[in-house]
């Protein structure tokens, strides 16, 4: 067990606390950078695709997790950032101008979708930005000069100043690079005062005003922010399938969003990264165990979303704060070994919010 | 001294048939403890939540240092420089004791998202200098030992103590304080009383109180203003206060039943 002895108020601040923390992200660094070498092709292109999920979950978990506005919305936000990607590709932009387009063209659809959030709450905002996914992925449908409707889009090979991110090493290092500068911004977020303004008002907007917060400005902030960050895993993720439909990005993948984000674990970064990963860890395990269960069991047409149904079922009943709260309690155990017991993280919900105004 | 530091100005407000706040008007004076007491339902708490701009007043209005703020949005009430407790308490739950004191200094802030974003040099600055002032809040109140707890797992007089902590981060002008002793055993209300005191004599901060413990009340208060029923009962200093027979007989009931 690590006990700190601060003497100067930047260890509060600093991204690291400790010498051991800063060993093991550096070995995840060099991890990541070693994995080509390590891992075969079909893995790698998996975790790539974690990568992406990662950037998107990173977004939905500070909307959700740290200013606590649901969205059901955010397939949306992701086609709204593939479809940008695709259109500029096509028109011959290149990547790096048309990724940060592609995120704030994400943006601004974030804060008109959160406008409804500076009027209503909880289950009737998640109402709202689901009906804004569908009034989107509709649009996209309709909008077939852009987007090519039904029919889809076909993206052309990524190359920025020559170099082939077709390959799947190279895009994976690009997607890489991108989820960790995503979660530095975010993370940098969290320690500043917007951070801060956001989890205040997830936790009471009454008080939040009460102390200077503009609620609308911090909400639209979210938002934006978070789809934009939906809208950059949305251009990686057109050129990772090189061919979007408007069906890939409907309401299940809005569920499976916000489900990943919650098995991760509501309220942590590091959730945000375990939610996409267990994600694609499991649906890997149903495909290969499919043909060893019984004929009428395996190959059920319904089989994995019953599976990650169950789990989310099984999170929620016993595990509130989702894979990151269960390393947690697992590192606690580990460090403080012999000493751990039971209800060690229970807490205690005694007091009565006061009566809500208006 | 011209202007009060806070004026009510026949305030009235109704919700559907009820005249929650009637009529009412006082004035208060920079520098002092004023304190509103009434029985349940007289509209005390009501009087703060229009002095925070959380409800609009239906007639009349609340004048800081001789503007108007009852027609402004809560967060800009707040950055005129008046700060709040709740009844019930209303703290970030499940943020540190620390991060909820930061919150305080939320209107000070001049750095955009976009420099949050990248965590530059000048919200590092920042960041300690609100630090440090917060710091000076936490030893003030002698919350050294709980700096890293999480709210959630305090208990409710340390919760009491960490929000007045919170809206004396905000380095406010005038303070209101929703019963700050309800729930506090006679130790804990006594230092509330020894800190109000100081935080009227040692940071020059105004302070405004709802409380029903009398004998804080008259321990801490230089007026004191009786309610009842939404209206005005009597307005002095405590002993006035407490010898005005609408005030015993709005706590105790009158003689004919």
């Amino acid at each position: 067990m690590h006990f700190l002895f601060k003497t100067r108020y930047e260890q509060d601040i600093a991204l690291f606390r400790h010498g051991g923390q800063r060993f093991w992200y550096a070995a995840l660094a060099v991890a990541l950078v070693a994995a080509p070498w390590l891992l075969s092709e079909y893995t790698l292109s998996q975790i790539t695709f974690i990568g992406i999920y990662a950037i998107v979950c990173l977004g939905l978990m500070l909307l959700a997790g740290f200013t606590g506005q649901v969205s059901l919305g955010h397939a949306g936000f992701l086609a709204m950032g593939a479809y940008t990607e695709a259109y500029l590709q096509a028109n011959g932009w290149p990547f790096v101008i048309s990724l940060p387009l592609a995120a704030l063209v994400a943006g601004i659809t974030g804060i008109m979708i959160g406008l409804p959030a500076l009027r209503v709450k909880g289950l009737y905002l998640s109402i709202a930005t689901l009906a804004f996914g569908f009034i989107l992925e509709q649009a996209v449908v309709s909008a077939e000069a852009i987007t090519g409707g039904n029919a889809g889009l076909q993206l052309n090979k990524l190359v920025i100043a020559g170099i082939d991110f077709d390959d799947g090493t190279n895009f994976y290092y690009l997607v890489s690079f991108i989820a960790v500068l995503c979660v530095l911004g975010v993370l940098n977020l969290l320690r500043s005062p917007t951070g801060r303004a956001f989890v205040a008002i997830r936790d009471s907007e009454v008080s939040a005003q009460s102390m200077g917060i503009n609620l609308a400005h911090y909400k639209t902030v979210a938002f934006a922010l978070s789809a934009a960050l939906a809208g950059i895993a949305g251009a990686l993720y057109a050129h990772k399938i090189r061919f979007i439909t408007p069906d890939q990005f409907g309401f299940l993948q809005s569920i499976e969003l916000l489900m990943m984000v919650v098995i991760g674990g509501l309220g942590s970064i590091q959730g945000a990264i375990f939610g996409p990963a267990f994600w694609f860890v499991v649906q890997q395990l149903i495909v290969t165990g499919k043909d060893w269960l019984p004929e009428a069991l395996g190959q059920q047409t319904g089989l994995q979303p019953t599976v990650f149904g169950i789990i989310l079922v099984a999170i929620v009943l016993f595990e509130p704060l989702g894979l990151y709260g269960r390393w947690l309690k697992f590192r606690t155990f580990l460090e403080i070994f012999p000493f751990y017991r039971k209800g060690m993280f229970r807490r205690q919900k005694s007091y009565m919010k006061s009566e809500r105004m208006k | 001294m011209t202007t009060p530091m806070l004026q009510a100005v026949n305030l009235s407000v109704q919700f559907g048939g009820l005249k929650a706040v009637n009529d009412v008007s006082f004035d208060v004076w920079p520098n002092e403890v004023f304190s509103l007491i009434g029985p349940n339902g007289a509209g005390k708490t009501t009087i703060f939540n229009l002095v925070s701009a959380l409800y609009r007043p239906t007639s009349g209005e609340v004048r800081f240092e001789g503007e108007v703020i009852s027609r402004m949005p809560p967060h800009v009430v707040a950055r005129h420089g008046i700060a709040r407790t709740f009844q019930n308490i209303e703290l970030f739950e499940h943020a540190t004791v620390l991060q909820n004191l930061l919150v305080g200094r939320h209107c000070h802030r001049h750095t955009g998202w976009w420099q949050d974003l990248l965590f530059t040099g000048s919200v590092r600055r920042a960041e300690l200098e609100f630090r440090r002032q917060v710091e000076e809040v936490i030893e003030f109140l002698d919350l050294q030992h709980y700096r890293d707890s999480m709210v959630v797992g305090l208990p409710y007089g340390v919760r009491k103590v960490v929000e007045l902590a919170r809206a004396l981060s905000m380095r406010p002008r005038l303070l209101l304080l929703d019963e700050p002793s309800s729930g506090l055993n006679t130790e804990e209300t006594e230092d509330m009383g020894f800190w109000i005191e100081d935080i009227k004599h040692d940071l020059g901060i105004t302070v405004v109180m709802v409380e029903h413990d009398m004998s804080l009340v008259s321990r801490v208060s230089d007026r004191v203003l009786a309610l009842n029923l939404g209206e005005v009962l009597t307005l002095g200093t405590p002993e006035e206060v407490q010898a005005h027979p609408g005030v015993i007989e709005a706590y105790l009931g009158g003689v004919e039943a």
